[in-house]
C-alpha cells in the first residue's frame, strides 16, 4: 500500500481496479450528458442555436443515452468494486472482464460519433442495424444492442462465478437474480415490427422494469453495501431491509408497468391495473428512506466517508422524491390522460433518475477515490471539504430547480394545450408560446447551468479529494458482519 | 437485541421478496399474452387496425358508451388514390415506420404520447385542422415532410429539419401516420377537434354525436 493521499492502484484489489476504469468512463459520459442537455435546453429558446447542424433531436438522443450508458457504467464498476470485498474472493474472470470494458468503451464511442456525425439515414432496416433505431431510450443500432447483450452476460457470468466460488451473501443473490433479469429484459427491444402499439408495448418492458424494478434493485444491493462500509451497519439489519425492498418494489413495480399501457393501444384494464399498481410504487421508496435514516441516526452519522453518506442519505430522499412523489402525481390514468408526453413527465425524469440513481453512483465515486488514495481520512474537518460540499449544493439546486421549473411548464401545458386546447398542434403551440411555459424554460436553463457548475465541481472534487491529507480514514466499528 | 420478531425475520422476508416477484411475474405474463392478442394488427377486439384501414376514412369521434373518443372507420378513401391489399398496406405502413425510426422524429415528437416534448405529439396527426382540408392534405403532408424548413411552423421559430425524406418515404410515413390515427388509445389525446373528412353536400354519412361539445371541459 503506497503513501496516504497517493492515488496508487496497489491500494486497489483487482475488482476494483476494473471499477475505477468503469468509474472513469461514467464520468466522463455524466459530462457529455450535461453538456448535451445545455446545448438542447439552449435551443428551446432560441431554436436557431446549431439548427441544420446538431439539431435538437441529436441533442436530446446524445443526452438521454449519454445518462443511460453512464449509469450502466457507474452500476457495473459498482459491482466490481464491491465483488471481490463481498465474496472475500477474487474476481474469477478478470482478464476478460477488462477486454470486455475496452470493447464496451469502443462501442460507446462508435455509437456515439455515428450519432453526431451520421445523425440520420434512409427509412431502411439497415439504418437501424448501422446508425440508429429511433426508440427513445434504446436508440442504440441494433448491432450495439447484440454487444450491449454480450457484454451484460460476461459481466454477469463474472459477477455469479465469483460469489460462486466465495461468500454467497443475501447481497450476493439479491444482485445475480437482479443482473439475470436486467440482461434477459433488454431481449425484449432487440426486434423491429411495423406495428406502433405492439413496438412500445415490448419497448415498456425494457424501459420500465429496467428502470422501475431492476435498476431500483440493483440500487438497494449498492445501498445495503455502502451502508455497511460507511457506517458499519449490521448485515443482518441491511439484509433484511434489502428483502423487503425487493419484496416491495418488485411487488409494485412488475405489474406498475400497467401505467405505460394507458394510451398505445393495450387494452382498458390496464387503466386500473396500471393505477393500482403504480399508485403503490412509492411504498418501498419509503421503506428505503427509513432504513437509510433510521440506520444513519443509529450511527450517529459517525461514518468513514463522510461525502459518501451524504450521498447516499441523499439517495434516499431523492428517490422518494423523484421517483415516488413526482411518479405518483401523474400516475393514475385520469390525471395522465392530460399529462402524458407532456413537460411534466420531463420533470418527474430528471428528479427520478437523478434522486435515484445519480446520487448512488456518485457514492460510489467517493467510496472509490478515498481507497484509491490508500483509504484517506475522509470524515468531517477534511482539508479542502468546500468541494464536495459546494458541489452537492451546485447539484442539488441545479436539479430541484429544472424539476420545479419543468414542473410548471408541464402544468401550464396539461391545462392550456391538453385539456382546453385538445392537444392539437395549434392547440399545442399556444401552449409552447404562453409566458409561462417560456418562463419554465428560462429558469429550467438556470437550473441546467448551476447544475453544469456543480458538475464541473465535482469532477474537480473527485480528482483532488483527500489528495492533501495524512490521516487514515476513520474506523467505523463494524457491528458483527 | 438477542430474539428477533416473526416479522422482522430475515428468512420470512426472503421468502416474501421471492413468492410476490414470482407471483407478480406470473400475473404479468398472462396479462402479456391478452394484450398482445389485442394489439396484433387486425385484431378481433379492434384495438389495433389492420394495415389496409389507410384504405378507408378514419375519424375520431366521441363514444357515449365508453364516454371518451375512438377512432371510427368510414367509407372508402382510399391514400393516394390507390386501394391497397393487406400486403401492399402492410409493406407501405412498415417503410413509413422505418422512416419513422431512421429519421429519428421520436426525439423531437411524441407517438402515442411517448417521445419527446420538443414538437407536437404524432397519434391523431393525421386529423389535424392544420392539413387545411381533406382534400389538400395528403398533398401538404408529403410536401411538408419533405421540404419542411421553411414552410409555415410556429411563432416561436422552432421548425422541423430537413432530414432528407424522399417522396416514397414521405407517402409512406403519411400511410403510417394514417394508420396510426385508427388505433383505440383509450381516449388519447382527450378533446381533439379532428378536421372535417364528412362529404359536405351530400348526407350520405350520418354525424355522429359532436365530439366537441360532449368531450369538452369549460371553454374561457
Amino acid at each position: 500500500m503506497s503513501a496516504l493521499g497517493i492515488i496508487s492502484n496497489a491500494n486497489l484489489n483487482g475488482g476494483q481496479k476494473l471499477a475505477v476504469k468503469y468509474f472513469t468512463v461514467s464520468l466522463a459520459l455524466f459530462g457529455a450528458q450535461v453538456l448535451f442537455g445545455l446545448l438542447a435546453g439552449i435551443q428551446y429558446l432560441n431554436p436557431d442555436f446549431l439548427f441544420g447542424i446538431l439539431d435538437f433531436s441529436v441533442n436530446r438522443m446524445v443526452h438521454i443515452n449519454a445518462m443511460v450508458v453512464w449509469l450502466l457504467f457507474g452500476f457495473i464498476g459498482s459491482v466490481y468494486w464491491l465483488l471481490e470485498d463481498e465474496s472475500g474472493t477474487p474476481v474469477v474472470g478478470l482478464g476478460l472482464g477488462n477486454l470486455n470494458f475496452w470493447i464496451f468503451t469502443l462501442a460507446v464511442v462508435v455509437v456515439v460519433l455515428v450519432y453526431l456525425l451520421i445523425q440520420v439515414g434512409p427509412g431502411e432496416l439497415k439504418s437501424i442495424w448501422l446508425i440508429n433505431e429511433g426508440r427513445e431510450y434504446i436508440e442504440a443500432p441494433r448491432w450495439a444492442d447484440i454487444g450491449i447483450v454480450v457484454c451484460v452476460l460476461i459481466f454477469f457470468f463474472n459477477v455469479a462465478a465469483t460469489f460462486m466460488k466465495g461468500r454467497f451473501t443475501g447481497i450476493a443473490g439479491v444482485l445475480v437474480l437482479d443482473l439475470v433479469a436486467l440482461a434477459g429484459l433488454y431481449l425484449a427491444g432487440m426486434w423491429y415490427t411495423p406495428n406502433i402499439s405492439m413496438d412500445q408495448h415490448w419497448w415498456w418492458w425494457v424501459i420500465h422494469l429496467w428502470v422501475e424494478a431492476t435498476w431500483e434493485v440493483l440500487v438497494g444491493c449498492l445501498m445495503a453495501y455502502g451502508l455497511i462500509k460507511t457506517m458499519g451497519v449490521r448485515r443482518k439489519i441491511v439484509e433484511t431491509w434489502l428483502y423487503i425492498e425487493v419484496a416491495l418494489m418488485f411487488g409494485s413495480g412488475i405489474l406498475g408497468l400497467g401505467h405505460h399501457y394507458f394510451w398505445i393501444g393495450t387494452p382498458e384494464y390496464w387503466l386500473t391495473i396500471g393505477g393500482f399498481f403504480s399508485a403503490l410504487e412509492p411504498i418501498p421508496l419509503v421503506a428505503m428512506v427509513v432504513h437509510a435514516v433510521f440506520d444513519a441516526g443509529y450511527h450517529k452519522l459517525k461514518s468513514s466517508n463522510t461525502p459518501a453518506l451524504a450521498w447516499i442519505i441523499g439517495q434516499a430522499f431523492g428517490n422518494f422524491f423523484g421517483a415516488g412523489v413526482w411518479g405518483f402525481m401523474h400516475t393514475l390514468p385520469q390525471i395522465n390522460l392530460y399529462t402524458h408526453g407532456t413537460q411534466w413527465t420531463a420533470s418527474h425524469g430528471h428528479l427520478a433518475f437523478f434522486g435515484a440513481y445519480v446520487t448512488m453512483i456518485l457514492a460510489f465515486f467517493y467510496l472509490a477515490i478515498q481507497k484509491w488514495r490508500g483509504n484517506v481520512w475522509m470524515g468531517s474537518n477534511l482539508v479542502g471539504s468546500w468541494k464536495w460540499k459546494w458541489s452537492m449544493f451546485l447539484l442539488w439546486t441545479g436539479m430541484i430547480a429544472m424539476t420545479m421549473a419543468l414542473l410548471i411548464s408541464g402544468y401550464e401545458q396539461s391545462q392550456i394545450e391538453r385539456a382546453i386546447g385538445g392537444s392539437d398542434w395549434v392547440a399545442y403551440f399556444a401552449a409552447q408560446e404562453h409566458p409561462w411555459f417560456v418562463q419554465g424554460m428560462v429558469w429550467r436553463m438556470i437550473g441546467g447551468w448551476t447544475f453544469a457548475a456543480g458538475f464541473v465541481l465535482l469532477a474537480w472534487d473527485l480528482m483532488t479529494i483527500g489528495k492533501r491529507e495524512t490521516r487514515p480514514a476513520l474506523v467505523v466499528d463494524a457491528e458483527s458482519h | 437485541m438477542s430474539q428477533t420478531a416473526w416479522w422482522a425475520s430475515e428468512s420470512l422476508w426472503r421468502k416474501s421478496a421471492i413468492w410476490v416477484t414470482g407471483v407478480s411475474f406470473i400475473f404479468l405474463i398472462f396479462l402479456t399474452f391478452d394484450t398482445v392478442d389485442h394489439i396484433t394488427a387486425g385484431s378481433k377486439s379492434g384495438r389495433v387496425k389492420a394495415y389496409s384501414v389507410i384504405n378507408n376514412r378514419i375519424d375520431y369521434v366521441f363514444d357515449a358508451k365508453r364516454n371518451m373518443q375512438v377512432p371510427v372507420i368510414g367509407p372508402v378513401e382510399p391514400l393516394f388514390g390507390k386501394v391497397l391489399t393487406e400486403e401492399e398496406a402492410e409493406a407501405l405502413v412498415s417503410k413509413g415506420k422505418l422512416t419513422t425510426q431512421s429519421k429519428n422524429c421520436m426525439n423531437c415528437h411524441t407517438l402515442l404520447g411517448n417521445g419527446s416534448y420538443y414538437a407536437p405529439d404524432l397519434t391523431k396527426s393525421w386529423l389535424d385542422q392544420s392539413w387545411g382540408s381533406k382534400e389538400t392534405r395528403e398533398k401538404s403532408m408529403v410536401e411538408f415532410l419533405m421540404d419542411p424548413t421553411d414552410k409555415l411552423h410556429n411563432s416561436l421559430g422552432r421548425k422541423m429539419p430537413n432530414l432528407g425524406i424522399t417522396e416514397e418515404e414521405a407517402k409512406a410515413t403519411v400511410a403510417f401516420l394514417k394508420w396510426m390515427s385508427s388505433i383505440d388509445t383509450n381516449g388519447f389525446p382527450a378533446n381533439f377537434k379532428p378536421l372535417d373528412q364528412s362529404d359536405a353536400p351530400v348526407a350520405t354519412v350520418t354525424a355522429e354525436p359532436a365530439p366537441k361539445a360532449s368531450a369538452a371541459p369549460a371553454q374561457q
